[in-house]
């Protein structure tokens, strides 16, 4: 039996030389494939994605940032931040919180981003966005699925 | 919004807490068609039970509506599974499980960014159904390995013949698991990691 084919692409971004200009705003679902050209396979496994456009002024909160509560929430808080308070008294995700209070991730960043400017919950170190590069970190992953 | 009283939401079982020393996390997407094995396989490997996050989109955002701005844009919500995986007292890996057909996993910002790599599931009686989530892995320069989940109904294609079906290049790893054993499902993620792995050393040398 034969199977159906599909054709390769390409990443969006242009590569090389690195690094790629900071787009201003491009939009979120740009045409289908650039041009392959003869560009070499192997780069194209190497590109990044999350560096470039608008990356700074997005609030720092990924599904995987993990958020501690410092405080008990305060008569003022909204019953939401309340619970979201309530529920990080050991580290917790964002995906996580978004889990257990049934709210979407979106809604549960904007929570967020007032608690943790008010220093009522602080996020840990935010996710490194060059993991990708980071051998050390690729093996401390291999060597705890290992023990799995 | 509809928000359950604040007494009523229960977080996490003790067991399920981390501890207070973590402060990393990473992540790995898994994604594949509809009822390939995505929630079998963040399950088997999580050592929580698997937990469900949602997004909502609208039309606009997904790029179907052309009216934007005009008070018709409808929203939708998507949703998919996680797991988890305490990797050292510091370290914390997460699974997302994502339906690969809907296109609009992509517009999710920040779901892909950031992720280690992916785990293309396959399953091949539909291998057309993960034509267009590949494609946008190679787009969005995502790297991923392709895991054939073995369904006794399934055809067997070897795995060359996969690859070119695919049009995959040389290097991306094809496995086969049996995504409902935490061995089998293990084994692919060690596969991507040695993978992200050789990627990396590549890169240092250049
Ligand atoms: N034989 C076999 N069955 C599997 C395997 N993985 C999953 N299944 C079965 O396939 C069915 C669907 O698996 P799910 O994990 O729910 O698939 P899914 O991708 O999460 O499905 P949706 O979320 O509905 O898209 C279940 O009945 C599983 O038990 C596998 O590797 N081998
Ligand atoms: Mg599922």
């Amino acid at each position: 039996m034969t199977p159906p084919r599909r054709r390769r692409r390409y990443p969006e971004e242009q590569l090389p030389p690195p690094p790629p200009p900071p787009l201003p705003d491009s939009p979120p679902d740009s045409p289908e494939a650039a041009a392959p050209g003869n560009r070499k396979e192997v780069e194209r496994l190497y590109i990044l994605t999350g560096t470039g456009a608008g990356d700074g002024e997005r609030a720092p909160i990924d599904l995987v940032t993990l958020i501690v509560a410092r405080a008990e929430p305060p008569p003022s808080a909204a019953p939401e931040q309340s619970a979201l308070l309530r529920i990080c008294q050991a580290p917790l995700s964002v995906a996580e919180i978004s889990a257990y209070l049934d709210l979407p991730f979106s809604v549960v960043t904007v929570l967020l981003t007032d608690l943790l400017a008010a220093e009522l919950a602080q996020a840990r170190a935010p996710l490194v966005k060059q993991a990708r590069a980071d051998r050390s970190l690729l093996e401390a992953v291999m060597h705890g699925l290992q023990k799995l | 919004m509809d928000f359950k009283s604040s007494d009523t939401v229960t977080g996490p079982l003790p067991e399920d807490h981390l501890p207070h020393t973590a402060e990393t996390a990473v992540k790995i997407v898994i994604v594949g068609g509809f009822g390939v094995g995505k929630t079998t396989m963040v399950g088997s490997v999580s050592e929580i039970k698997p937990l469900t996050t949602e997004e909502t989109m609208t039309q606009a955002g997904i790029g179907v509506d052309d009216n934007y701005g005009s008070d018709t844009k409808t929203a939708t919500t998507v949703a998919m599974d996680f797991g988890r995986i305490s990797i050292t007292e510091q370290l914390v890996l997460y699974l997302f499980g994502t339906p690969g057909q809907e296109r609009f996993w992509f517009l999710w910002n920040g779901l892909f960014e950031g992720a280690l790599g992916a785990v293309v599931l396959l399953d091949t009686r539909r291998l057309e159904v993960s034509f267009d989530v590949i494609g946008r892995l190679e787009e969005k320069g995502v790297p991923f390995v392709v895991a054939v989940n073995d369904f006794p109904d399934a055809p067997r294609h070897p795995v060359e013949d996969l690859r070119q079906a695919l049009d995959l290049a040389p290097e991306i790893p094809i496995v086969t698991c049996d995504a409902r054993r935490r061995a089998a499902s293990r084994d692919v993620l060690m596969t991507l990691l040695r993978f992200l792995h050789a990627l990396a050393t590549a890169k240092a040398r250049a």
